[in-house]
């Protein structure tokens, strides 16, 4: 893990993965969003609308594998000060909140015509809602810090706190009877014929690639600030001195 | 450090700790909302605890199979809501969802009436876990999801 402790040789690492996960991940997805209008066959009960299972499900994991490596990194920090682990937890935060936002809006279009409501408050939807909140809370929150340039943990801390959500979001459709269905795939077996999970399982690795990526280009993003605003102080230092000289 | 712990494996101890403390926390927290928390009863909990008459709730479970009588007017659907253990009548005036099919899940908005039967305000279809192509629909749901499980091995 201290191997890429070296921002030197994170960068060296980054800069051919970031360009390559974003393309593998466009050319997954899109082949996936191709084989969902087009070739899947239309689903016994709920006819075209099921199409929708290929953006929504893919979406929705990463929404939540997002807040996972919030957390994840926000331990890492706050355990053995990795000095990426700031950076990366800050990089998966707005693809977290996108994808999110995504699986909200996908689930309500599909809600309309297989449930008949755009939305309800049961366990599975609420609990979902609250991880966009959390979300943007992290995102105010980072920003707010990092502007004052503050060395302060609370970041990440709030990353670790939100965590407890994630279960919940999981367990919500097990423990509470609500209007959303339970999981169709658990460690058992599938409850989907392969047409459906095949695509459903290329979606979700062409959306890991796209969230790799895009993490990937955001930290460098968010190390170039850092270095920039380092040789910045240097050069204010360096004039300061020779004026003092 | 008199523990002879180095710092980072104290810090390790103390989130691990706090995160043991906060889903505790959080899963007290979801066995006291178990009740609260569920979006509808089922007919074993109105069975159990009968509502009050007129109070609204919201009733969900299966649709009986052979139960979907639709009256002359045309707009009133007459049904069996049960969920293995307990059966609830169910009267429904308005328009149906698509999903709303018998041997299938519904979530009924509405209230009990003198009579033991639901009045239903609002319907809302539950789909269920299984995904299944068109050509597999003459099968019974049982056989069904035997052909996914199979093809799925």
């Amino acid at each position: 893990m201290h191997g890429f402790a070296n921002p030197a040789r994170f960068l060296r690492i980054a800069k051919w993965l970031t360009p390559l996960c974003l393309l593998a991940g466009l050319v997954i997805f899109g082949a996936v969003i191709v084989y969902g209008l087009f070739y899947a066959p239309p689903e016994r009960l709920q006819g075209e609308t099921a199409r929708i299972l290929f953006i929504h499900v893919p979406t929705v994991w990463f929404g939540m594998a997002g807040w996972t490596t919030i957390a994840l990194a926000s331990l890492a920090e706050l355990v053995w000060r990795h000095p990426l682990a700031a950076l990366a937890a800050r990089a998966a935060a707005v693809p977290g909140a996108v994808f999110t936002t995504l699986g909200l809006l996908t689930g309500s279009i599909w809600g309309r015509p297989a449930w008949g409501t755009w939305w309800v408050w049961d366990g599975r939807l609420t609990s979902f809602l609250v991880l966009l909140f959390l979300y943007l809370g992290y995102i105010a929150l980072a920003g707010a810090l990092d502007r004052e340039g503050s060395n302060s943990r609370v970041a990440a801390i709030f990353g670790l706190v939100g965590a407890v959500n994630i279960p919940i979001i999981h367990y919500s459709v097990i423990w509470w009877n609500s209007l959303h269905q339970p999981p169709s795939i658990s460690t058992s077996g599938s409850a989907m014929a392969p047409e459906y999970l095949w695509g459903m399982l290329g979606g979700a690795l062409g959306i890991s690639l796209l969230f790799g990526g895009v993490v990937l280009a955001r930290m460098r993003m968010l190390l170039a600030n850092v270095q920039a605003e380092a040789r910045l102080r240097r050069k204010a230092m360096g004039a300061a001195e020779g004026l003092a000289s | 450090m008199s523990t002879g712990l180095k710092p980072k494996h104290q810090r390790l101890v103390l989130v691990i700790v706090a995160l043991v403390v906060l889903l505790g926390a959080g899963a007290l927290a979801a066995y006291a909302l178990r009740n609260q928390a569920s979006y509808f009863y089922v007919p074993a909990d109105i069975a159990a605890n009968p509502p009050e008459v007129g109070q609204d709730i919201r009733l969900g479970g299966m649709v009986e199979m052979g139960s979907i009588n639709t009256a002359d007017d045309g707009v009133t659907v007459h049904f069996v809501v049960g969920d293995g253990a307990a059966r609830v009548p169910v009267t429904y005036a308005g328009i149906v969802p698509d999903l709303f099919v018998e041997g299938s899940g519904v979530v009924a908005e509405g209230a009990m009436n003198a009579e033991g039967t639901f009045v239903a305000s609002n319907l809302l279809a539950k789909h269920d876990e299984n995904y299944m192509p068109r050509e597999l629909e003459g099968m019974t749901m049982e056989e069904a999801r035997e052909t996914v499980a199979e093809t799925y091995e």
